[in-house]
């Protein structure tokens, strides 16, 4: 394992210095997959922190390697997978977790909310089963206050006639409906740590709000801990308060996500905010990257993000570039970044300024 | 518009099943697109859009109301085979999932090739070459023409979607969510695609979206549809920035953007 030659302390998020240990670290991270009879990289020197109460916005495009991450923290990985590196939750490693105690960081410590709420319920379960399941075996619980305990969650996550949709299969729920009772169960144990993979984006608009309400608000009322995974950078900036980019299986940037559109740390950060349309704005050509995204295992030596890059030189090409820290912003796996801080959104055509007054007033009217 | 409209939809209707089992996906949808117009449908799931497009390709019949390209009747199942090839080559649609709308078994050179010969007259030589300008076209080379679909990928699979229906040679193209798969980067080109080929092949598009966004980007009017009725219809500036509905201003609201409070859009819906 390869730690991270700068300056700051490998792994330290921007945000954490002064502060207690965190809830969650990964460090160095590096998987290896089995695949047709070979073992093949999915994620490479994975690093970032996660502290007490806070949203970590994982973003990226597929293959990024993102639900892989979270994979690894939940331990769910296949059998023969190659782990390098640390995952440490509260301080304790999670690969040295065996038996009664993997179990309970599994049932209690963290929970997952997968972007699928059909395929993740049992179909020919009731929902009262499902909610029921992880309190009855788990804590205990007997059946009658579990079930009390259920309806109470239901209610929670904003479902009328909660009695009711306890008898209900899965089938008879809409889409947007299932996913809060998805967020109900995993909330039902009081995870420290809640593992969100896309959970909003098989939902339409106004109901990915609606849903974005109640986790927020669930995350805030019981202090637990999100990893988010999205490929949207809008929502990820509107709901972190820190987003790691992630692109070939690697960390490419790390920053606050207030930062994240107006002044991206990495090439590829700025290149996916000017490419994705506005919707104030009609631009008279979308400055669109050249190529397609690439996992880890075909990645090319040195920046895997050199042949798609605008800025790329001969020295991109010549090594995997460190995380760098830029500042006390947050850190960029760009060679060139210290001189092109703040200039990669510079070429921006008139798109910032008329996009502006459209988008903003009907904030101001709903406030 | 000024002249005659290319396509005309009127009071169309869509009722599925019987009795107490009866729903209405489309309620009384009326739009016109123009020649090198294009027109969005946006709306989310369940609002009708969808159900719209395939009455107008003809794959479900409308319960009410007409449909007019160019003047001529197209509300009822073409009577002869002729009739259908030629309804087929007026209006081509692209689906969503680049994924399971492509034969796993055919190279995607003869996929297009097929449907040169479903349309038009041409010896070996010339299919060769025009399927090669319709690979140019959208960006695909000769080894990509010469490939199965699984070894291309998702953007790459949407290139050929949208050069199989070039192919028949189209004066509208529906695109039935044909970019909301597509990572961002992947999405960014083909948007700008579709941008060049309206203007050189004078298309018009009806481009179907849940995305405000995308629909910006492509489209000149926009139609909202909800629960399968239409709530607002103008210019795509003039809805997206002034909506006079209350549920265009929900849906605008909806995404997120910075500074975005979830919880004040939740709250009014």
């Amino acid at each position: 394992m390869i730690p991270t030659p700068t300056p700051s302390a490998a792994g330290a998020s921007p945000r954490a210095s002064g502060r207690g240990a965190p809830l969650l670290s990964v460090e160095g991270l590096t998987v290896k997959l089995p695949v047709a009879h070979e073992l093949r990289t999915v994620l490479r020197d994975v690093s970032f922190e996660l502290e007490e109460g806070k949203a970590l916005g994982l973003v990226g495009e597929s293959g990024s390697g993102k639900s892989m991450t979270v994979r690894t923290i939940g331990r769910l990985l296949p059998p023969g997978a190659d782990v390098a590196g640390h995952v440490r939750f509260d301080g304790k490693e999670v690969f040295d977790l065996r038996g009664e105690a993997l179990r309970k960081y599994r049932a209690g410590d963290v929970s997952m909310i997968f972007q699928d709420a059909r395929a993740h319920t049992n179909p020919v379960r009731r929902i009262g089963d499902f909610l029921t399941e992880a309190l009855r075996t788990n804590q205990k619980m007997p059946q009658k206050a579990a079930e009390a305990r259920a309806v109470a969650l239901l209610a929670e996550v904003g479902i009328h006639d909660p009695e009711r949709r306890l008898r209900q299969f899965p089938h008879e729920l809409s889409g947007g409906l299932l996913q809060r009772v998805m967020i109900a169960a995993s909330v039902a144990v009081r995870p420290r740590l809640i593992l969100a993979d896309e959970p909003t984006t098989a939902l339409d608009v106004t109901t990915q709000a609606e849903v974005m309400v109640i986790l927020k608000r669930m995350q805030a009322e019981y202090g637990m801990s999100m990893l988010f995974i999205t490929h949207d950078l809008e929502l990820a900036s509107a709901v972190c308060d820190d987003t790691v980019v992630f692109y070939a299986g690697q960390v490419v940037e790390r920053q606050s996500a207030s930062q994240l559109h107006h002044d991206p740390l990495h090439p590829y950060t700025a290149a996916l905010v000017q490419a994705r349309p506005e919707i104030g704005h009609r631009a008279e050509r979308l400055p669109a990257l050249p190529g397609h995204p690439t996992t880890a295992y075909e990645a090319p030596d040195g920046c895997a993000f050199a042949p798609r890059c605008l800025f790329a030189q001969e020295a991109c090409r010549a090594g995997v570039p460190p995380l760098l820290r830029i500042g006390d912003q947050g850190d960029s796996r760009c060679l060139r970044m210290p001189e092109l801080h703040g200039k990669l959104l510079a070429p921006t055509p008139p798109a910032a300024t008329v996009a502006v007054p459209p988008s903003v007033d009907p904030g101001e009217e709903t406030l | 518009m000024t002249t005659t409209p290319l396509l005309v939809v009127e009071h169309l209707t869509k009722r599925f099943g019987k009795g107490r089992q009866e729903a209405t996906a489309v309620a009384d949808v009326s739009f016109e697109l123009g020649e090198r117009g294009s027109l969005g449908i946006v709306g989310e799931s369940g609002s009708g859009k969808t159900t719209t497009a395939r009455m107008i390709i003809g794959l479900e019949q409308p319960s009410e109301g007409r449909i007019l390209f160019r003047g001529e009747d197209r509300t009822h199942p073409a009577r002869t085979v002729r009739e259908l090839r030629e309804r087929g080559r007026n209006i081509q649609i692209v689906f969503q999932d680049p994924y399971t709308s492509l034969d796993r078994r055919q190279r995607i050179g003869d996929c297009l090739a097929e449907v040169l010969g479903v349309h038009f007259r041409l010896d070996r030589e010339e299919t060769r070459k025009r399927v090669r300008e319709l690979g140019e076209l959208v960006g695909l080379d000769e080894r990509q023409l010469n490939a199965l679909p699984k070894v291309l990928s998702g953007g790459q699979r949407q290139r050929v979607a949208i050069a199989r229906a070039l192919a028949a040679e189209p004066e509208i193209l529906i695109l039935d969510e044909a970019v909301s798969a597509l990572d961002v980067s992947i999405q960014a080109q083909i948007l700008n695609l579709l941008s060049d080929i309206r203007e050189e092949r004078g298309v018009s598009y009806l481009f179907i979206s849940h995305d405000l966004a995308v629909i910006r980007q492509v489209c000149d009017d926009t139609i909202v549809m909800r629960h399968g009725a239409v709530v607002e219809h103008g210019t795509t500036a003039e809805v997206l920035d002034h909506p006079h509905h209350p549920y265009t201003r929900l849906l605008r609201d909806s995404v997120p953007r910075e500074g975005w409070d979830p919880s004040t859009v939740s709250a009014r819906s």
